[in-house]
């Protein structure tokens, strides 16, 4: 079997001693928070590491927990069968993180998910576009402060 | 011919077109017979079922994620389920682990069908989709037969199943199997390696392994690169450990001239897989333990914290995303749609193709809108 949340977690701190923020192990699934800054560098890391070998990037996700915007990553090794969990957080205003579709090509259209949905813009990714919803839509809906809206195009929806 | 260059058409294919499996538009840049570009427009069927998520509680939310995948809809009541369960941290009684092993099982058969009638349809073969469409009506009836509804079934609850099965259920499941199993013969006598299927498909739109994982792709679309990984098996979930069955995996083929991560293998890997969930259903016929099968607290309130789970459904990898605040409803409940991420590729290998394997890749991709749009 493949290495635990603890091993991984001390390869990331030993090759980038402060990027990682806050670490949760006394949860159902342990997981940990890295700097966005350099988010990027440690996914590289934990993708091209030998021992890491996460190949396969699961799932992005995008939440809001009122106060800031996450996103996280929910990675597999598909060799070594381990998993991680990776978060960061950005602000409401202006909330940018570095894209990742470098690494793991997924990202392109999971990220656009996140952008039409949270409106978190991915430095650096091809063609940042709204995927689900239609071009001219008002707003992210799935952040907390979202207002329904009265109509679409002069179509009353309510 | 060589030399010559055509101008180049963008052309509209969809979103009402046979071929694409539902509303799902494309948009081709042509050059002569020749696919240049191709870019995949999505969200007609856009309903923000994770926002809905977060206004209904776990036991409402069952329902929407049978609208996903309505064709493979007892893996996404799986899915949600166990989240939750893991989150209550607890676990359905033996009785209801093993019927939820049976029934995801039956509906993964009956998915495959699907996706075995209607690629033949995509690349020309008529007949095919009929022989399949007989064998689903009947995987169908005894989904009727189990809790009334035959493709969005709220079958799969937090703590358990919501109907029973009594012996006639399982006498009618033996006799399908009874009949099923001769049919894969069938089928492949009529269309796995019938010449024209065959010229078709084989060595069309290859994903390597590498680009597949990349991509993210799960499911048959994974294993026909030859991947081996299959939640069933390496991360078990339900029982699945208990039970004997192969993987069937992507490989070439030199007497036909298919090769691994080709538009046959993907299918064909269908076909295996049927044949592996018919070795599972009988297992779990032949040991359904006695006891409850529905087991829930009366109200579903899970402590404040999150879990991520994953199921292997027909089509790929089910993820349920779910984060709770101690209350009655979720905080955040996102779903790791499979056909969404296994289209992203089609952009990259839809390139430079016919228009005509064009349809036969997106064929063999096997997508489904309502996963896709949500």
């Amino acid at each position: 079997m493949g290495l635990t949340f603890k091993e991984i977690v001390e390869k990331v701190k030993t090759q980038f001693p402060d990027s990682i923020v806050s670490t949760q192990e006394e949860v159902i699934q342990p997981w940990f928070e890295t700097k966005p800054e350099i988010l990027n560098k440690v996914c590289r890391f934990l993708k091209d590491d030998i021992e890491l070998d996460f190949d396969f990037c699961e799932s992005i996700s995008g939440v809001d927990d009122t106060k800031n915007l996450w996103v996280v990553y929910h990675l597999t090794s598909l060799r070594k069968k381990h998993l991680i969990i990776l978060k960061t957080k950005t602000e409401r205003e202006n909330s940018q993180l570095p894209t990742v579709m470098d690494i793991w090509k997924t990202a392109d259209w999971q990220e656009r998910e996140i952008y039409d949905l949270y409106g978190i813009k991915f430095d650096g990714h091809h063609d940042l576009r709204r995927i689900l919803l239609p071009e001219d839509w008002q707003g992210h809906p799935l952040r907390k402060d979202y207002k329904f809206p009265e109509d679409y195009d002069g179509i009353p929806l309510r | 011919m060589p030399g010559i260059k055509t101008q180049e058409i963008l052309v509209n294919m969809g979103p009402q077109h046979p071929s694409t499996h539902g509303v799902l538009r494309l948009v081709i840049k042509t050059d002569g017979e020749l696919v240049t570009e191709v870019t995949p427009i999505v969200g007609y069927l856009h309903r923000c079922a994770e926002k809905i998520g977060e206004n209904v509680t776990y036991d409402q939310w069952i329902p929407y994620t049978d609208r996903m995948d309505y064709i493979a809809a007892m893996g996404n009541n799986l899915g949600i389920s166990l989240a939750v369960e893991k989150l209550l941290g607890m676990e359905a009684p033996p009785r209801a682990q093993v019927i939820r092993v049976l029934v995801c099982e039956l509906n993964r058969v009956a998915s495959h069908l699907i996706a075995f009638g209607t690629f033949g349809l995509d690349v020309g073969a008529f007949t095919p989709f009929l022989y399949a469409w007989r064998e689903r009506e009947m995987i169908l009836n005894l989904f009727e037969m189990l809790c009334g509804a035959r493709m969005t079934f709220n079958y799969i609850r937090i703590g358990g199943i919501s109907f029973d099965i009594d012996q006639k259920f399982i006498d009618k499941t033996k006799e399908f199997i009874e009949w099923f199993e001769p049919r894969i013969k069938e089928y492949n006598d009529l269309l796995t390696y019938n010449r024209i299927f065959v010229e078709r498909t084989a060595k069309i739109g290859i994903i390597s392994p590498e680009r597949a994982i990349s991509y993210g792709l799960t499911g048959p679309n994974l294993r026909a690169s030859g991947v081996n990984f299959d939640v069933r098996k390496d991360f078990p979930y339900c029982g699945y450990e208990k039970y004997q069955f192969n993987i069937p995996l992507g490989r070439d083929v030199p007497e036909i001239g298919a090769v691994t991560g080709d538009c046959w293998n993907r299918y064909y890997v269908r076909i295996e897989e049927m044949i592996e969930s018919i070795k599972i259903i009988k297992q779990t016929l032949e040991n359904i333990p006695a006891g409850e099968y529905y087991d829930a607290p009366k109200k579903i309130k899970p402590k404040a914290g999150e879990v991520y789970t994953r199921i292997e459904n027909a089509r790929g990898i089910v993820g349920f995303y779910i984060i709770s605040d101690g209350s009655e409803k979720p905080v955040r409940a996102k779903v790791r749609a499979p056909s969404f991420i296994n289209l992203s590729i089609l952009p990259e290998i839809g390139k430079n193709v016919l228009v005509a394997d064009l349809i036969a890749i997106l064929g063999s991709i096997d997508i489904v809108l309502g996963e896709i749009d949500r």
